[in-house]
């Protein structure tokens, strides 16, 4: 194996993590949508907020990992409760841009008010995962390939089985993706809307949790973990609003797209094209297709 | 009883068809105008000229150019701080090419260039639409952000990558640079805000207003009525960022005097904007104003109660700060979604019956 395919090769493996990795946050963002037609902005701040919840506890209340999970669940679930009793209920039937709006205020609420319980300062998150480069890789085919990210892929995609078994296997899921298809149908055969919400909301939370561990322990719990939010957008777009497999493809391509554009064009026009590659890509991708790989087709009538 | 229109009867059409058909409000706006043309200007100091008004009429500006998209058009954008940095960088690179000319001309021209360059970000529009055209806003957001931080040209070799305002005059009075007196400025701001509102408010009431209007509500219904999507979707593109453009102008060579475009020109400002129009009413003009009032005071305002009054840290009340707006922007949209302008609305209706119930 030559030195450049094997360069080429690490560029799209770590490309493929990072893309697991958007992959997660967007899984948040497809389930809120699907479910309420709310596109969530406060997605990436609620994962700020699950990772700063589950770090704060561990320090002001010196309890061990395993007690923390269950705790930081418990918080996102209490949360999705408050969110959806204070905020989504009042706002039944208004436009979508309002709710849209709602969920930027949101975000700004959560964001000062993590900053406010757990202080502002970043924080290491450490709960044993594995760091540093795989040598079995590294031995066996001279590919540096990180552990974390191994790690997160296989969480990722256990996390993804889990949902899927969820929507389709319970009765829970079922009447989820009835609310998904139509509300008023769903309403009308005797399913709570307030309750799917608040469900849906909590499980969004959950996959917050995830997501925020992740992106934590790979890089601290901080406010730029917020902005990843910014990342899993065009990974959005791309796959569509409403899929959950496109979430997951979108967010491989982004990854790879944005690695392999970062170092092969990036040096010819001066760098840091991450930025803004993802969402040219995703851009373009939709000229082509409007509603994105695997949203649903628009049928547009009078 | 105090709106009341009893008696005021229009002999021809072209009083029916006045921007205010009222007197009541042709009054009030003369009086608003005339406290902003003789009073203000010769009772600020520089403080209050600099921390509040300025910022106020640029602000009030550019959310103007966002709802003529937002509001009118219905194209959701969240590339609004970008075409500022259009209209800024424009606005630097013609004054610093160009050292003779007159500030107004170049104000106008950078909006014309951001115009250019605003509706070739509108192009996606015409195929794509609602969120996902949102999100492809935010790619001019990060591409124009990043291209100005990147290639050297545009901020003239300088080793900061900062852009400074030199001094330039609009009819040889001083507007930009350290020191232009702040009277010229506010003068300059806002006869240039009068007039962009002026304008505006006759688009928007006229043929090309009532084409966008008529794509906002349902585009396809438009489509078959006549309403060429490609010409309305662009003009309102171009009409918002030409507006955006002279603000960002404003914004970098009148009230900031010097800018770095990841901090001047980054996606807080886009949303902040985008607040400004919702909080104020979606599709008004008086929105714009009071939005960019509402949301440029009220932080201020808070964080000297916190700060001076109650003696708590500037970090603590930083933290209350941003909790406090997003609060209050959800309970504005649960109480109000139609924004400050339907409440001085239903205050009018009111007003004119009372204080009679009937």
């Amino acid at each position: 194996m030559s030195v450049e395919f094997g360069f080429f090769l690490e560029t799209v493996i770590s490309g493929l993590m990072a893309g697991v990795m958007y992959a997660l946050v967007a899984l948040g963002f497809v389930l809120i949508f699907k479910a309420s037609g709310i596109f969530n902005f406060a997605q990436g701040v609620m994962c700020l907020f699950a990772a700063l919840t589950f770090v704060g506890v561990q320090e002001k209340f010196g309890l061990p990992a395993w007690l923390a999970l269950p705790a930081a669940v418990g918080v996102m679930i209490l949360l999705a409760w408050l969110i959806e009793r204070l905020v989504l209920r009042h706002l039944v039937n208004q436009d979508p841009i309002i709710l849209f709006m709602a969920t930027i205020g949101l975000a700004y609420v959560l964001e000062g008010l993590g900053d406010l319980m757990w202080g502002s300062d970043v924080k290491l998150l450490d709960i044993g995962l594995p760091q540093g480069a795989s040598d079995y890789m590294l031995d066996n085919f001279n590919l540096y390939v990180e552990k974390l990210e191994v790690v997160a892929a296989v969480i990722a995609s256990i996390l993804v089985a889990a949902l899927a078994v969820f929507f389709q296997k319970t009765r829970v899921g079922r009447a989820l993706r009835a609310v998904a298809d139509d509300h008023q149908a769903a309403l009308s055969v005797g399913i709570s809307l307030n309750t799917i919400w608040v469900i849906v909301w909590s499980v969004a939370g959950i996959v917050a949790l995830v997501a925020g561990i992740m992106w934590g322990s790979k890089s601290g719990v901080q406010f730029s973990l917020s902005l990843i939010a910014l990342k899993a957008l065009p990974v959005l777009i791309l796959g569509g609003f409403t899929s959950i497999p496109g979430a997951i493809v979108g967010g491989l391509i982004i990854g790879v797209g944005e690695k392999v554009a970062e170092v092969y064009m990036g040096p010819f026009v001066g760098g840091a094209v991450e930025n803004w590659f993802a969402y040219m890509l995703a851009l373009a991708f939709l000229l082509v297709r409007p509603q994105g790989l695997f949203g649903e087709k628009i049928i547009e009538r009078v | 009883m105090f709106y009341r229109e009893t008696g005021q009867f229009k002999t021809n059409y072209s009083d029916d068809r006045a921007i205010f058909p009222i007197a009541q409000d042709r009054y009030g706006i003369m009086i608003l105008l005339a406290i902003a043309f003789f009073v203000i200007p010769f009772t600020v100091d520089d403080y209050w000229g600099n921390a509040i008004f300025l910022p106020l009429l640029i602000y009030a500006l550019i959310a103007m150019g966002l709802n003529v998209l937002v509001g009118y058009c219905g194209q959701i954008s969240l590339g609004t701080a970008a075409f500022m940095a259009v209209g800024s960088y424009a606005s630097f690179k013609l004054m610093t090419s160009f050292p003779g000319l007159d500030f107004t001309i170049v104000v106008l021209m950078s909006g014309l260039i951001t115009a250019v360059v605003g509706s070739l970000f509108g192009l996606p529009s015409l195929r794509i639409k609602g969120f996902y055209l949102a999100v492809a806003t935010l790619a001019a957001q990060f591409f124009i952000i990043w291209l100005v931080n990147k290639v050297e040209w545009f901020y003239n070799y300088s080793a900061t990558g900062q852009i400074n305002a030199p001094e330039r005059t609009a009819l040889m009075f001083p507007v930009t640079g350290p020191n232009a007196p702040i009277l010229y400025k506010y003068f300059f701001c806002l006869i240039i805000v009068v007039l962009a509102a002026l304008v505006t408010k006759n688009i928007v009431r006229g043929r090309i207003g009532r084409q966008w209007m008529a794509i906002r509500d349902m585009d396809i219904a438009a489509e078959l009525i006549g309403v060429r999507p490609l010409t309305t979707k662009l003009s309102a593109f171009a009409v918002s960022s030409f507006l955006i453009g002279m603000g960002g102008a404003l914004y970098f060579g009148v009230w900031l005097g010097a800018a770095e475009p990841t901090e001047a020109f980054g996606i807080d400002q886009s949303f902040l904007i985008l607040f400004m129009i919702i909080v104020g009413g979606l599709g008004t003009i008086l929105g714009s104003f009071l939005g960019a009032a509402f949301l440029w005071l009220f932080p201020i305002a808070f964080k000297n109660f916190m700060v001076d009054s109650l003696g708590l840290s500037t970090a603590m009340s930083e933290h209350l700060q941003i909790i406090l707006m997003g609060g209050l922007i959800i309970f504005f949209l649960i109480v109000e979604p139609h924004g400050l302008a339907r409440l001085w609305q239903i205050t009018k209706e009111k007003l004119r019956i009372w204080p009679f119930p009937h």
